[in-house]
């Protein structure tokens, strides 16, 4: 038992991770190729973490609402909120730096929004965040003022389609800020502090924890995560649309850290888990495009694959697994015994 | 078939086995017609694991069990029911929506075609519970009537499905004194219809006052089968420990006092508490007492802010402070271990480590984490000082025994050295060793110079360890005890006085 904690439980999504990659492999031999062209690399591989960065981001703030014991369902509509912000920006002669801050600005105001429904208001927060998920969209278009806004602002494409030294840049943000973000809360005692109030809000709030502040918190994370990935997404098709950018994405985001196997209910979380889970899901997706399958079969598959792993990793298969480990009983020899004392 | 002379219930053997431990090893009870028998022991020494391997909750792993001459084998809750097990929990399994009688006859209604004969249901019910000696009507909902009433019901409806064994764990450990009352008459009529009743609690008072026999286990084996009759407590509290308790719980009481330290002047809530002054000294422990839903617990909530107070103020040494949040009590420090350690204490699913930290960490913010080195030294030091008993600092504080909660919950608050120390039921559902640890440590923190307000509904451990009692009753003070006044017999004395006050209006 010399592995850290840290690896230990990420190891069931690293071996979900490689089995779903060993997948891609089989049906596309080069998968793992990448070639460098003109200033960028490019392979299936660097697809996959591309593609995956708006889910990416996403889950990293839906995994710390979640480990509050909340859900945020508007993330989608907020990724369209931020990308018709920032486009409406740039249209109207911005630079392109004003529309991303005003983008992140709207992102985090929708997340306080949330916030203080969740937190201050008491409403349970798969209501709260319904409430912007529904009227999100229609924010966005009113934004838009119902049409696709496009723009030819380089600065602002670049976040989207560029690249940084070959790296496509969606890849270095959701790298750097899931990782500044999975540091932040286990260097500081955010991590300790949030699950404390998940597993256990009053007795938290006994414990002298200011949890309605650190509640709203993690749902203005939640929203600044969504106004980057809609940024991106925006920058990424050089248009806002407001009834696409991100549609269903937050469905994605929720799947992401379950399959990081963090709990819905609460509790004990880990950012890097779920950042695993948004790669799973987009390797998923990816073996699905790559297998040639008619597009039609393309979301059975992924609910099937999903489904799998979902099982896998369900209490009730892990309790039959414990149940089948233990029905031996143990010798008596077992009891403390001072030879086994010594050895320690 | 009954054989009279025959036992109800023998098992034989039991032996449970979980991961690594051993929870019960070759375990024998026997339950005799119309007896009742205490099971006794300290938290995790395999009461629980005999009752569900009993009921089928668990399966054994070993062992028979004989009910009533034949050997029987229950498989889940349902089938021991059947069987003639029962079982009542101490919380209420009932549904406190549904009225009396739906609830006496869930699953089993009086039906006149397709629908519930609800007037025969009823007549039947209230000629049930009248057979226990209570008189209520059975269409209201559940709810309103006590627990002490409600566990009645509980106790009507297991014997009625099951009528041979009984089995009752913690029942009175909500109850006050008259409704312990209600229930043992109920319990004592069911021992004259020959039923056999085993009795779990953690008040060795009412075992001696109800049951026949005792079986005593620790580290899941029996340690001894006694007829209660030929034993003192003492020997049973022997067995239980396996060791010799050196007297009754005490604390070391140090008159000396200081200098005021928390000054409360009329602080109140409408509807939840009537506005109480109060002044506690450095070195000074105050108890609280009083029955029931007298106000203990919401004292202590509002002095530590957990409820915000409407009216009222408070200094600390002097200076005027505003507590409106647990947060605020924190920072001028104040500790609080509450009454309810389940939902308001631990962090369940947090180490132990993690628990013990919390409140230092949550008062210094998240900005400055208490480096890990740090965090082990303080976790590990009030694991040595209360002789908290874990594997070791990861394990998830809700596998650990009540008493060893309480310390964790203690520890907690010690590691922030609050000046203002407020215990709410610090002994409350936690074995007898850890018990007289917890007593001792209030007389220890005491001695150094802290304040502490303890409520408790445990009379003998107010006498044991409080400078001054102030007596509740119906969310007001009506008494305060000082010195050699403070005796159980003076604070019952003070309840009552008010009692027969109110009975002359």
């Amino acid at each position: 038992m010399t592995r850290s904690p840290f690896l230990k439980r990420i190891t069931p999504q690293l071996i979900i991770l490689a089995i779903v990659l060993l997948l891609n492999v089989l049906v596309l031999p080069d998968f793992f190729t990448v070639k460098f062209q003109n200033g960028r690399l490019f392979g299936n591989i660097i697809d996959v973490l591309n593609r995956g960065a708006p889910t990416a981001l996403l889950c990293v703030g839906m995994t710390l609402v979640i480990a509050t014991k909340g859900i945020d369902l508007s993330v989608g509509a907020v990724m369209a909120i931020a990308g018709a912000t920032a486009a409406s920006l740039v249209v109207e002669g911005q630079h392109w730096t004003t529309a991303v801050m005003g983008a992140l600005a709207v992102g985090a105001l929708c997340g306080a929004w949330n916030g203080i429904l969740v937190a201050f208001l008491r409403i349970q927060p798969i209501v709260a965040t319904l409430v912007l998920m529904v009227a999100g969209r229609g924010i966005a278009q009113l934004i838009t003022e119902g049409t696709i806004l496009t723009f030819l602002d380089q600065g602002l494409i670049h976040l989207g389609a560029g690249t940084v030294l070959g790296i496509p840049t969606p890849i270095l943000i959701w790298l750097s800020l899931g990782s500044f973000a999975a540091f932040l809360v286990r260097r500081t005692a955010l991590g300790l502090l949030i699950e404390s109030i998940g597993i256990n809000e009053a007795s938290s709030r006994l414990a002298g924890i200011n949890s309605r502040v650190l509640l709203l918190c993690v749902y203005v994370v939640s929203g600044i995560g969504a106004a980057v990935a809609g940024v991106i997404v925006t920058a990424d098709i050089q248009g806002a649309d407001a009834n696409n950018a991100g549609l269903w994405l937050e469905l994605d985001a929720i799947l992401a850290v379950v399959i990081g196997g963090n709990s819905l209910l609460g509790g004990k979380f880990s950012i890097v888990a779920s950042l695993l889970g948004a790669m799973i899901i987009q390797s998923v997706n990816s073996v699905i495009l790559l297998s040639g399958m008619p597009p039609e079969f393309n979301l059975v598959i992924k609910a099937l694959l999903i489904l799998a792993i979902l099982v896998i990793q369900s209490p009730k298969v892990s309790h039959i697994i414990y149940i089948l480990r233990a029905s031996t009983p143990p010798a008596k020899v077992d009891r403390p015994n001072p030879a086994k004392e010594l050895k320690r | 078939m009954t054989n009279d002379s025959l036992p109800m219930l023998h098992a034989t053997g039991i032996s449970k086995f979980f991961p690594g431990t051993i929870a019960l090893d070759d375990v024998d009870l026997t339950l005799h017609r119309g007896e009742i028998h205490a099971l006794l022991g300290e938290n995790g020494a395999g009461k629980s694991t005999l009752i569900k391997c009993l009921t089928g909750v668990y399966r054994r792993d070993g062992g028979a069990i004989m009910l009533d001459g034949q050997t029987v084998d229950p498989t889940s809750t349902n089938h021991s029911q059947s069987l003639g097990i029962g079982t009542v929990y101490q919380e209420v399994n009932l549904l406190p929506n549904l009225t009396v009688a739906e609830n006496l006859y869930l699953g089993r209604q009086p039906m006149r075609g397709p629908f519930v004969a609800r007037r025969a249901m009823n007549e039947a019910a209230r000629t049930s519970l009248k057979g226990f000696g209570i008189d209520i009507d059975p269409a209201q909902p559940l709810s309103t009537y006590s627990v002490a009433v409600q566990q009645v019901v509980a106790i009507a409806r297991a014997v009625e499905m099951s009528g041979k064994v009984l089995i009752l764990d913690e029942p009175t450990a909500s109850l006050d004194l008259d409704e312990v009352k209600l229930l043992f008459s109920v319990i004592r009529q069911l021992k004259s219809r020959g039923i056999a009743i085993v009795f779990i609690t953690h008040f060795l008072d009412q075992v001696f006052d109800l049951c026949d026999r005792a079986t005593v286990l620790r580290n899941g084996q029996v340690v001894g089968s006694r007829v209660l009759k030929d034993v003192s407590q003492r020997d049973i509290v022997t067995l239980m420990l396996g060791r010799q308790l050196d007297t009754a719980p005490s604390a070391a009481k140090s008159a000396a006092v200081g200098a005021p330290l928390l000054q409360i002047e009329s602080l109140g809530k409408s509807g939840m508490l009537d506005p109480f002054s109060l002044t506690i000294r450095k070195g000074e422990v105050v108890g609280l007492a009083g029955l029931l839903g007298s106000g203990r617990t919401e004292t202590s909530k509002l002095v530590f802010g957990a409820v915000r107070a409407d009216s009222g103020t408070m200094k600390l040494n002097g200076k005027d402070i505003s507590v409106t949040s647990p947060r605020d009590a924190v920072a001028h420090g104040f500790a609080l271990c509450p009454e309810d350690r389940k939902t308001e204490g631990i962090i369940g699913d947090l180490s132990v480590r993690d628990n013990i930290v919390l409140a230092l960490q949550a008062r210094q913010g998240w900005l400055r984490p208490i480096p890990r080195r740090k965090v082990d030294e303080i976790a590990e030091h009030y694991v040595r000082t209360l002789d908290i008993r874990l594997a070791n600092l990861d394990v998830p504080i809700r596998l650990l025994s009540g008493g060893n909660q309480q310390k964790a919950l203690l520890a907690r608050w010690l590691a922030t050295d609050p000046d203002v120390l407020i215990l709410d039921e610090p002994t409350r559902g936690i074995d007898i060793g850890a018990h007289a640890e917890i007593i001792a440590l209030i007389g220890r923190l005491q001695q150094d110079g802290m304040a502490l307000l303890v409520a408790s509904s445990e009379m003998e451990e107010l006498v044991a360890y409080a400078n001054r009692v102030i007596v509740l009753r119906d969310r007001k003070q009506v008494g305060e005890l000082v010195g050699a006044d403070i005796t159980s017999v003076n604070i019952i004395k003070a309840i009552a006085a008010e009692t027969r006050h109110e009975a002359l209006q």
